[in-house]
């Protein structure tokens, strides 16, 4: 940095704060104007209304009953899929601590949602006896009742046409596969044992199909990748393969060969893959599959292969869901708790800038003026989160807010009372708030990384909303570190360059003879001097350069003035140390004792 | 001095002319504070537990607020018409709200009790919340908690550790945390406040507070200490018990603005909301401040005085000190005799 005075520096800084807040007004701006940002923080459920849910995946068939962070991934996954599913609008589905989902709805979530949350996933290979276009039945003709299917046989095969009779050829034809609620997950699965009539909402095809042959328990694994030619070459074309574990492999091999049997061009080629009554694929069969190990092909691109492999291993991964806790709270009474809360802050708002103006006299200002600052950034903050992460603000959280007031305004009395330090040890009010500072610095600091130490820990270990509480806190101890180095500090150098504060206003706080720098009272032959222990720190350029600065912006009647005033104090200072020389040693930096006796200002007394 | 003036209190502190013995009289605040923590480890016994919430029970709980007519024993009826054999606990938590807790109910026994209670109390559907917990949820909130507050405390040792380049200061600001931890425990079990989920992250919050007064007064203490091989005017222990009273007046007005927040949404939380988190939250926080900023000035400060008093190289100075201080006194003897 040039050599300039703390006046410039720290107006310097204060342009950057500046720069700071435009950047961060600019992005909600632009979020709000080209995205879905908004001005106010997005509420949670508890000041919203609405059900929180908090779940505790099984893993079926699991001994340990321990839940890895990637069923857990796959449990969240699974849960998306059925609330999308059901069409309820703007659900949350997080994971907490590495074991629970938690998911919020809004409103009160009818019965049946609650049912599908708690399901657990049922996939199925089922072989295709009849295909159609999913089209909705006022477009069809219904099939005239003397042509309707009359089973000739009891069906001796999972293929077999017997399957289909006559109501259910006429539910087929009933089915819409058009409309989203023949697309919602299946709350009681069919009968494994029964024919079934399920939709596919990719190609919006319907299909009637036959009993399960293999159910997704049996998948070992699955994953995708670029299908190889038998030269060991990748092809261009995303494939999905499936690793099915011994049993299921002897199975479905018969079935290969059966459906192969039956012949391209024929529906009841087919096998779908059902998923919670819902067709995620139905793949026609090219080959029989001797080694338990298919590969789907077809039109997939990366992403849809992904998506696939995914749902297949769901399959393999039966998850049932538990409630742990459940939450409904009415939109009115969210309000109600939203409006007390922020009557709550308010309250401690003032209170705190009551306490502060008491103590510090105008110098609270500046205190005030640094919470607004910090809360100020805190809600851009929020803002911005609720808008690019999701970030929805709780009731806790506006209680983290609320005690980070006083946290945040603690930084301030840290400084302030090392100013007054400063001062009392004699030092003019520049150099005052250029040592305070350096002292005070390292102490905030240091005591702030523990609140983020603790916030942090806090969030990730978290349970129920309060994992709000912690965040706030640490949001507001981040946004106290900027405000006290790029608004406090700047500020306080700026204010120390006023007469008001420079020269020790007795309402500014900063008052060296309140705060005891000069000669409190003589008389009785006493006097109390100043406890200069050791060689005041020695300054360093910048401060040097402060009181250079200071100097330069005097006018020359202040200059006189401060001249007049130095050479004054000069004298005073002298008797002072005339008479402290012939005073008790007390406190004193002097090391010879005088006949006078202790004085009861002597420090110490143990 | 005619009136009381904070910022002269703090001169005569500063200066060393006012001076509390918070080093000195170490073991009177020793002894109060075991005694303090012997009684928080025995209420709980002899009261038979803390007075835990539904998180930790399991069970329905409905809260139905705007309420006219605040009777227990319509909440009762409405519960018992739905499911006859239920033991519901009405209670009324604030002007206005009633709170209904009981077993775990089914779903449809669940929007049942819910409609019995707005016939009951004749409020709006709007105005009842329901909340239900599983018999399991309350282990899982603890056991996060106690894992919190392990990491917590390792992290938190390591890091004043490093940042004060001595165990002893962990060591002590640790001790000091036990006694905050175990007095508010004994005081939620003493006054029956309600163990929320809530309530144990206000606790575990409370720790960052005591330790990051505990790191502000520490700070003063290492920078008073810097010199203290050089330096013959004070002892060690005088000198750490310096830094706590020129501190004091920050650790009073550091603690007061921490306090005052929190009381005013312990006071809108307890008196408008009744029980629930920002009371939980606010009541934890409120008595965890303040015995954090006792603990700090008469537990933290004096151990570690007494944690470094047995070295060598203090006991040393020590001596010097006290020559020092002897050899004076007997030179003031002599002039004075002379």
């Amino acid at each position: 940095m040039a050599r300039t005075g703390p006046g410039s520096a720290a107006k310097r800084t204060l342009v950057w704060l500046g720069v700071v807040f435009a950047l961060l007004a600019l992005l909600l701006g632009g979020g709000s104007l080209w995205s879905n940002a908004s001005w106010t923080p997005k509420l949670a459920l508890d000041l919203e209304g609405g059900t929180q849910m908090i779940l505790a995946p099984e893993v079926q068939g699991s001994s340990t009953g321990e839940i890895t962070p990637e069923q857990l991934d796959q449990a969240v996954e699974i849960i998306r899929q059925r609330v999308d599913g059901s069409g309820v609008a703007e659900a949350e589905i997080s994971t907490q601590s590495g074991q629970n989902v938690i998911v919020a709805l809004p409103g009160i979530p009818e019965p049946e949602t609650r049912e599908l949350i708690q399901a657990s996933a049922q996939m199925e290979f089922r072989p295709v006896l009849f295909g159609g276009p999913g089209q909705a039945p006022a477009a069809q003709t219904p099939t005239p009742e003397d042509q309707l299917p009359t089973p000739s046989a009891e069906p001796t095969d999972a293929s077999d046409p017997n399957w289909i009779t006559a109501e259910l050829l006429q539910e087929f034809e009933a089915t819409d596969c058009t409309s989203p609620e023949a697309l919602e997950p299946a709350v009681e699965p069919a009968a494994g044992d029964q024919p079934t009539i399920a939709c596919e909402p990719d190609t919006q095809g319907k299909y009637i199909l036959g009993p399960v042959e293999v159910r997704g328990t049996e998948i070992e694994s699955a994953d995708y990748g670029m299908a190889r030619s038998a030269q060991g070459q990748s092809l261009n074309e995303w494939v999905v393969n499936i690793d099915f574990n011994d049993e299921a492999t002897e199975t479905f091999r018969a079935v290969t060969e059966r459906l192969f049997a039956i012949g391209a061009g024929d529906p009841r080629n087919q096998f779908a893959i059902v998923l919670d009554g819902v067709i995620v694929s139905a793949p026609t069969t090219n080959a029989v599959i001797p080694d338990g190990r298919p590969q789907i092909s077809g039109s997939f691109t990366e992403e849809s292969a992904a998506a696939l492999s995914e749902q297949l291993k769901y399959g393999a991964l039966p998850i049932s869901f538990e409630i742990q806790s459940e939450q409904q709270i009415s939109a009115t009474l969210g309000a109600d708790q939203l409006r007390l809360g922020l009557i709550a802050g308010v309250i401690g708002l003032v209170l705190v800038a009551v306490y502060s103006l008491f103590q510090y006299r105008m110098l609270g200002l500046v205190t005030i003026a640094s919470l607004v600052v910090a809360g100020g950034l805190t809600y851009l903050a929020i803002c911005i989160l609720g808008w690019t992460e999701n970030y929805r603000l709780s009731l806790a959280g506006v209680a983290g807010l609320i005690v980070a007031i006083g946290q945040t305004a603690d930084s301030f009395i840290v400084y302030f009372e090392r100013i007054r330090d400063e001062l009392r040890d004699g030092r003019g009010l520049v150099s005052a708030v250029e040592n305070g500072w350096r002292r005070a610095k390292r102490t905030v600091l240091a005591s702030k990384a523990m609140n983020l130490l603790a916030a942090v820990v806090l969030y990730f270990v978290a349970v129920g909303n309060v994992r709000g509480f912690a965040f706030t806190l640490g949001l507001t101890a981040i946004a106290d570190l900027i405000v006290v180095f790029l608004f406090t500090h700047p500020t306080m150098r700026l204010l120390a360059m006023t007469r008001f504060f420079g020269e020790g206003h007795r309402w500014s706080g900063l008052d060296p003879t309140r705060l005891g720098a000069l000669p409190l009272y003589r008389g009785a032959g006493r006097v109390r001097h100043k406890p200069v222990e050791r060689p005041a720190v020695e300054l360093r350029g910048r401060n040097k350069a402060a009181a250079g600065e200071a100097e330069r912006r005097m006018t020359i009647a202040e200059r006189r003035l401060a001249e007049q005033k130095a050479a004054q104090e000069k004298a005073a200072q002298q008797k002072v140390e005339q008479k402290s020389n012939g005073a008790p040693a007390g406190d004193g930096q002097q090391e010879t004792v005088s006949a006078r006796g202790h004085g009861p200002e002597e420090g110490d007394k143990r | 001095m005619s009136r009381f003036s904070f910022a002269e209190f703090g001169n005569e502190l500063y200066s060393g002319k006012r001076s509390y013995p918070f080093v000195g009289k170490r073991n009177l605040w020793f002894i109060i504070a075991g005694a303090a923590v012997l009684l928080s480890l025995l209420i709980p016994v002899i009261k038979g537990g803390f007075n835990l919430g539904i998180d930790f029970r399991g069970g329905s709980e409905f809260t139905v607020s705007n309420v006219q007519d605040t009777s227990i024993s319509a909440g009762e009826q409405a519960v018992t018409g739905i499911v006859p054999e239920a033991v519901p606990r009405v209670t009324n938590i604030a002007p206005e709200t009633v709170r209904v807790q009981t077993e775990r109910l089914s779903d449809d026994e669940t929007l049942a009790v819910r409609d019995a209670l707005i016939g009951a109390y004749g409020v709006t559907e709007e105005e009842v919340t329901s909340n239900f917990v599983g018999p399991t949820w309350g282990e899982d909130v603890s056991r996060q908690a106690v894992i919190g507050l392990i990491v917590f405390v390792v992290l938190a040792a390591l890091l004043m550790a490093i940042y004060f380049r001595t165990w002893k200061m962990s060591v002590a600001a640790m001790t000091a945390l036990v006694v905050v931890m175990i007095t508010s425990a004994g005081i939620y079990s003493l006054v029956d406040f309600e163990v929320t989920p809530s309530a144990i992250i206000g606790f575990l919050t409370i720790l960052s507070y005591s330790l990051y007064d505990t790191v502000v007064v520490f700070d003063k203490i290492r920078e008073n200490t810097a010199d203290q091989d050089v330096s013959t005017k004070r002892t060690f222990a005088e000198q750490v018990n310096l830094a706590v009273n020129q501190t004091l007046v920050r650790s009073i007005n550091t603690s007061v603005v921490a306090v005052l927040p929190v009381a005013a949404i312990l006071f809108i939380g307890a008196m408008l909301l009744g029980a629930g988190t920002l009371r939980d939250l606010s009541l934890a926080l409120f008595v965890g401040i303040i015995i954090g900023t006792v603990t700090t000035v008469f537990i933290a400060a004096p151990m570690y005085a007494m944690l470094r008093m047995k070295e060598p190289e203090i006991r040393k100075q020590e001596k010097r000190v006290l020559q020092r201080r002897s050899l004076e006194a007997k030179e003031a003897e002599g002039t004075v005799r002379a």
